[in-house]
C-alpha cells in the first residue's frame, strides 16, 4: 500500500517518518492496522528477535504475516485502549537504549508517544512512520472530550454533540487537533462533511 | 492619582464603559495609517505620566471588575488556570515581581511588607489583608501564580526557557483574543503560533524568540497587539466561542457605534529571577468605535487601516464579514486629512474633523 504524503501545513502539525531498522538490545514495535506492513519492510531475524511486537489490528488481519517474523514477543490487543495497560507495563522495565517504533495512525502514535515520553525515554528513540487511516483524534476545544477516528470536516462531537470543524493545530500533550463549532456565527448552517484532505 | 473603580460587566448587560481619562490614555495600537505585522518590541522602562505604559503592571479603572469576571470564568472552567509541576518555582517569581511593582508604584492602594519569608500583602481595592510564607504553597489559598493572578489585570502566560526555546508551561487566560492555554500548554514558541498567518514565512517568530531569550532581568519589553471583538467582552475564549461567536453578527449600522470595539494587547515581556522562566503579561483594553472617534487623529487612522488591511488579516481577525459596515461608519470620521506621526491623541495639535 503507498504512503499518503500529508499536504505542508503549519508548525504544530506533526511530520511523521518512515521507520529504519536502529541497533539495540530491546525494540518495542507498535503496530496499529496497516502499520503492519511497516514492520515487515523493515523485519529482519536479528531485529524481531530482539522485538516485542504489539499489533492492534482494526479490522486488518496480519497476524499470521506478524508471527512469521519470529518476533520475541507477540500480542495482538483488540484496540489501543486494551493495549494501554500492557504498554505501560513493558514501558516500566525499559532502560535506556530502548528502541520504540510506532506505526498507523495519527492518533495512536501521538498517544503512545507521550506514553514512552512519560517513563523519561528521549524523544530520539522514537520512531515514528504513518500507515493507513488519516482519520485524525480530535478534541472539541469547547467541552474538551476527544472524538476517535474523525475522517470528515465538519463532524459531530462525540460528547457534547456541536458541529465541529478540523483544525490543523495539533497538541502533542493531548495527542489530539482542535475541534471548533462550525456554526457558531451562523447557528444550524453547516457545510455538507467532506474527507479531511478532499 | 487616585483611580475611581467602576462598577461594571463584560457580559450578559455589558456595562463597560470608559472614562474620558481611560479614552485619552488607550494604547491605540497604530502609529501610520496603516498596519503590518512586526516585531516592535520596545524597553518597558515607564512612559509618558499617566500612559498605561508608565507602571509595571497598569492598574486602572477597570481593575475591580475585571477581577470578578476573572472569578466567574474561573468559577465557571477552572482549566483557564494551568501550571505545568515544574512551573511552581516560577509562579513565585511571579507573585514576587507583581506584589514589588504594584506596592512601588501605587502605593496608596497597595501594601508589601517582608520580614524574611513572613510576607503580608494589603490590596486595598479588592479588600485583601493576607499574611503568608514566601514560598511556602500552604500558606496560599491557591498556587502562587493563580493567588496572585486573579489580582492582576491581564492574562499571563509564563514561559519556561530550555533548549534555547520558548515552552508555555503555566498561564492564567481567561480574557484571551482566541486561543486555548489548556489546548497550547506544554507547546512550544513556534507551535503555539502555528495557527497565525503570514507572519512564519514574514521570519517575524523567529526574530521574536532570539529577542525574548535574551531578556535579562530589570530589563523589560513590550509591544502592542490589536484584534475587533464585538460588545466588550473580555472572555473571547474558543472554549466559549460557541456561545459567544454569535454575537458578531448582531452588529448593525444603528449599534455599531458602541458595539463595536477595538481591542488592544499591551504584551509585556519579564525574565524572573529564580527560575529563569519568563513571564508574558497580555493586557486587553477596550474601547468603543464612538469613543475612539472623539479622537480626530485616531478617526481618520483607525479607518485608513481597518480599509487597507490584507484580507488575510482581517480573516485571521475574524472581522471580515463586518468589515464593509466598519467602513461605512469609519468613513464619516476621515476627512483625507493628514495624521500626525506616532500613536499619541495630539489633541491640541490635530485639526477637528472639517466634514
Amino acid at each position: 500500500m503507498s504512503k499518503f504524503e500529508f499536504p505542508k501545513s503549519i508548525a504544530s502539525r506533526p511530520v511523521w517518518g518512515t521507520l529504519e531498522v536502529r541497533s539495540g538490545e530491546h525494540h518495542l514495535m507498535i503496530a496499529e492496522a496497516e502499520g503492519a506492513e511497516a514492520v515487515i519492510d523493515i523485519a529482519t531475524p536479528d531485529l524481531m528477535a530482539k522485538a516485542h511486537l504489539i499489533y492492534i489490528p482494526k479490522g486488518t488481519d496480519f497476524s499470521d504475516k506478524l508471527q512469521a517474523l519470529n518476533p520475541a514477543q507477540f500480542y495482538e490487543g483488540p484496540s489501543y485502549a486494551a493495549a494501554l495497560p500492557r504498554i505501560r507495563r513493558v514501558l516500566e522495565d525499559a532502560h535506556m537504549g530502548l528502541q520504540v517504533y510506532l506505526t498507523g495512525t495519527e492518533g495512536m502514535m501521538g498517544q503512545a508517544m507521550n506514553e514512552v515520553m512519560a517513563v523519561g525515554l528521549p524523544h530520539t528513540a522514537i520512531q515514528t512512520e504513518h500507515r493507513g487511516s488519516v482519520a485524525r483524534r480530535m478534541q472539541c476545544v469547547h467541552c474538551k472530550g476527544v472524538t476517535e477516528d474523525v475522517e470528515v470536516d465538519p463532524f459531530v462531537c462525540a460528547h457534547c454533540g456541536l458541529n465541529l470543524f478540523v483544525r490543523d493545530h495539533y497538541s502533542r500533550r493531548l495527542a489530539a487537533y482542535q475541534g471548533v463549532r462550525v456554526d457558531a456565527e451562523d447557528h444550524g448552517n453547516v457545510p455538507v462533511p467532506k474527507g479531511i484532505y478532499e | 492619582m487616585t483611580i475611581q473603580f467602576n462598577d461594571e460587566s463584560f457580559r450578559d448587560d455589558y456595562t463597560f464603559h470608559n472614562s474620558e481619562w481611560a479614552i485619552k490614555r488607550f494604547p491605540f495600537p497604530f502609529h501610520e495609517d496603516s498596519y503590518m505585522y512586526s516585531v516592535n518590541m520596545e524597553q518597558h522602562r515607564g512612559g509618558p505620566k499617566g500612559s498605561v505604559y508608565e507602571m509595571r503592571f497598569d492598574v486602572d479603572e477597570h481593575y475591580v471588575s475585571e477581577m470578578k469576571d476573572r472569578a466567574i470564568v474561573l468559577d465557571q472552567d477552572p482549566l483557564r488556570c494551568q501550571s505545568l509541576p515544574h512551573m511552581t518555582l516560577a509562579g513565585w517569581d511571579l507573585l514576587e515581581l507583581i506584589m514589588v511593582s504594584k506596592s512601588e508604584d501605587y502605593p496608596d492602594l497597595f501594601e508589601l511588607h517582608r520580614i524574611g519569608n513572613k510576607w503580608r500583602w494589603i490590596n486595598k481595592p479588592l479588600g485583601i489583608d493576607h499574611s503568608f510564607t514566601f514560598m511556602d504553597e500552604t500558606t496560599l489559598p491557591y498556587g502562587p501564580m493563580e493567588y496572585i493572578t486573579r489580582q492582576a489585570q491581564g492574562d499571563f502566560a509564563v514561559l519556561d526557557q530550555r533548549d534555547e526555546m520558548l515552552w508555555m508551561d503555566a498561564g492564567m487566560v481567561t480574557t484571551q483574543a482566541d486561543w486555548s492555554l489548556d489546548f497550547d500548554i506544554g507547546m512550544n514558541f513556534f507551535e503555539w503560533h502555528a495557527p497565525v498567518p503570514k507572519a512564519h514565512e514574514m521570519g517575524i517568530f523567529k526574530r521574536a524568540l532570539k529577542f525574548l531569550l535574551n531578556i535579562q532581568q530589570g530589563a523589560p519589553a513590550r509591544r502592542l497587539n490589536w484584534t475587533m471583538t464585538v460588545n466588550p467582552l473580555l472572555d473571547t475564549s474558543p472554549e466559549n466561542y460557541h456561545k459567544w461567536g454569535i454575537q458578531k453578527t448582531t452588529l448593525t449600522p444603528e449599534n455599531i457605534a458602541h458595539k463595536q470595539h477595538l481591542r488592544v494587547e499591551l504584551q509585556t515581556f519579564f525574565r524572573l529571577p529564580r527560575s529563569n522562566a519568563l513571564v508574558f503579561p497580555i493586557r486587553c483594553y477596550l474601547c468603543s468605535f464612538q469613543d475612539l472617534m472623539t479622537v480626530p487623529k485616531w478617526g481618520r487612522r483607525l479607518h485608513r487601516v481597518v480599509r487597507d488591511l490584507p484580507v488575510e488579516l482581517a480573516t485571521y481577525k475574524g472581522f471580515i464579514d463586518n468589515r464593509p459596515m466598519m467602513l461605512d461608519y469609519l468613513s464619516q470620521f476621515d476627512d483625507g486629512l493628514p495624521t500626525s506621526p506616532g500613536v499619541w491623541p495630539d489633541l491640541e495639535t490635530e485639526p477637528p474633523l472639517s466634514k
